[in-house]
């Protein structure tokens, strides 16, 4: 036995952790909703309106904002939060720092989000936020940073469990990211606008560097940490190999930063490094699935809760995922693969297996466990659960399939000649055949949103049948 | 302080890090699977999660 008894006076921080996961909810539709909007703006661009302020240049940054940091980001606070103190057995170290993050970080999203609809934008994807706010998430983020790992330091249990360090690693490789990425010298002090610090192919792989450690701290590494403590809860059992869990843990962490320039091949940058990134992409495929094992493998012996939970079944197929598309990313990697994928649809395609099918599904599943305990009831129903299941896997499965075949569709009619050497066909052309494909995905989004918004009056019913006195 | 110039070539540094980063990789293998008793040790860390219900 290797953790300490303690008695039961200790009182957790659970107000902060509410706050979040009800953002979350909020944030999740209104994400989603977004990206259905601008979905159905590719497929039939008069939903434009002619209004500059709702083009899909303007939504595209509020859709991933809201998705990425609003429903996401919200998440993974109130996971952390969650999960740090119940397996440290301490309250959070200060609940002013607690409660400051949580406004700090609305305000964030609200700004952000308001920032991109005027058409503010530093034009780097995933940080479009101007210098003010990236100011505004550094100061929340440090918050965060001294929260956690104080409440880390004031632990009851002598041992730190893995989850707690995925969610660490993302919460130090973020603010390092952020930092660096968004070196910028603004034009005046009371200028929106500002430049950044790097130049041409510098700058392109700053930018990447960032954009793809944000995929793989931020929305993999720390959903991890998520999935680490939430799937053995939920299946009532211990994780399969906890020795795994952590060669998982450090061999992932040395090998994502390693791989951004993969999202630059054939551009200005050196071979090399392009090289460079490819090799550690496919070294990657090992500790993802490492990973990937442990977790599904955790179910071992008890498969029948596939059939009759369907938290379970949530955070099951969020695994199945998160193998599928860590498998499909080093294929895209490699340079011959991504001189056909690269540009098209297929990327949108990865981007959104990843998204819906691994992070917003080991959400969903995780939601549906804690929920009820920060409440202290049960979900209203199970029934809503298993139907927002089947509404969230063929959205998905609509969506990436759409993207898959308009991708590799975009893929060979640009790069397809005719007897002379002349390119066979007008741009126009893939777009006007991608159509269909376009309405297919905007169907699919519409069905994980209804999933979504199933899941918010679920948990409105629950929250309404709850109490937040601790027992 | 003409030795650091020996580190300001790729040809040099990049084995050096190959061999320092393998080496890491191999000590974190050791350390996991190198005793049956450590490994006891750290598998019975998994239970935590399990056990936090009842504080």
């Amino acid at each position: 036995m290797t953790t300490t008894s303690v008695t039961n006076t200790e009182q957790y921080n659970y107000d902060v952790i509410r706050k979040f996961a009800i953002m979350t909810l909020v944030w999740g539709v209104v994400g989603m909703l977004v990206g259905v909007y601008i979905a159905s703006e590719l497929a039939f661009p008069v939903l434009n309106f002619d209004i500059p302020y709702i083009t899909f240049g303007r939504l595209r940054p509020v859709h991933t904002g809201a998705v990425i940091f609003g429903f996401g980001g919200s998440a993974l606070f109130a996971t952390s939060y969650y999960i740090v103190q119940r397996t440290c057995q301490a309250r959070l170290f200060s609940s002013g720092l607690a409660s400051f993050t949580f406004w700090g970080w609305q305000a964030i999203i609200v700004l952000a989000a308001l920032g991109d609809v005027m058409g503010y934008t530093q034009g780097r994807e995933y940080a479009e936020m101007e210098w003010p706010i990236d100011l505004l998430i550094e100061v929340v983020w440090v918050a965060y940073l001294v929260l956690f790992v104080g409440t880390l330091m004031k632990r009851k249990q002598p041992h730190i469990y893995v989850a707690n360090w995925f969610y660490v690693a993302f919460i130090l490789a973020t603010a390092l990211l952020h930092t660096f990425n968004n070196l910028a010298v603004p034009v005046s002090l009371f200028s929106m606008k500002s430049y950044s610090l790097f130049s041409g192919a510098q700058d392109a792989m700053t930018q990447w560097w960032y954009g793809h450690n944000a995929v793989g701290f931020f929305l993999t590494a720390a959903f991890l940490g998520m999935m680490y403590y939430f799937v053995p809860k939920q299946a009532g059992r211990p994780v399969y190999s906890y020795r795994l869990s952590v060669l998982h843990f450090w061999a992932l962490i040395f090998l994502y930063m390693w791989a951004g320039a993969h999202h630059l091949h054939w551009t200005a940058i050196p071979d090399w490094t392009s090289t460079l990134a490819a090799t550690f992409s496919i070294m990657l495929l090992l500790p993802s699935w490492g990973g990937m094992v442990n977790g599904i493998l955790t179910l071992s012996g008890a498969w029948d809760k596939m059939r009759t939970d369907p938290i379970i079944r949530f955070l099951i197929v969020s695994l199945s995922f998160y193998g599928m598309s860590t498998f499909e990313g080093p294929v895209m990697s490699l340079k011959d693969v991504n001189a056909l994928s690269h540009y098209t649809d297929w990327t949108i395609g990865h981007v959104h297996s990843g998204a819906l099918g691994w992070v917003a599904m080991v959400t969903f599943g995780s939601f549906y466990h804690m929920i009820p305990k920060l409440w202290n009831t049960k979900m209203f129903s199970n029934r809503l659960i298993n139907i927002h299941f089947w509404l969230a896997t063929i959205g998905i499965l609509l969506y990436i399939t759409a993207m898959w075949i308009s991708g590799i569709m975009q893929g060979l009619m640009w790069r397809a000649f005719d007897d002379f050497g002349n390119l066979q066909y007008a741009f126009i052309e893939s777009v006007a055949a991608a159509h269909n494909l376009y309405i297919m995905r905007a169907i699919g989004g519409l069905f994980f949103l209804s999933g979504m918004v199933l899941m918010c009056y679920n948990m409105y019913k629950t929250i309404k049948s709850g109490t937040t006195e601790q027992a | 302080m003409e030795w650091l110039m020996w580190f300001t070539k790729f040809e040099n540094t990049k084995p050096v890090s190959l061999v320092i980063f393998f080496g890491l990789f191999c000590g974190v293998v050791f350390y996991l699977y190198g005793s049956k008793q450590r490994g006891a040790q750290l598998e019975s860390f998994k239970n935590i999660p399990l056990q936090d219900d009842d504080i």
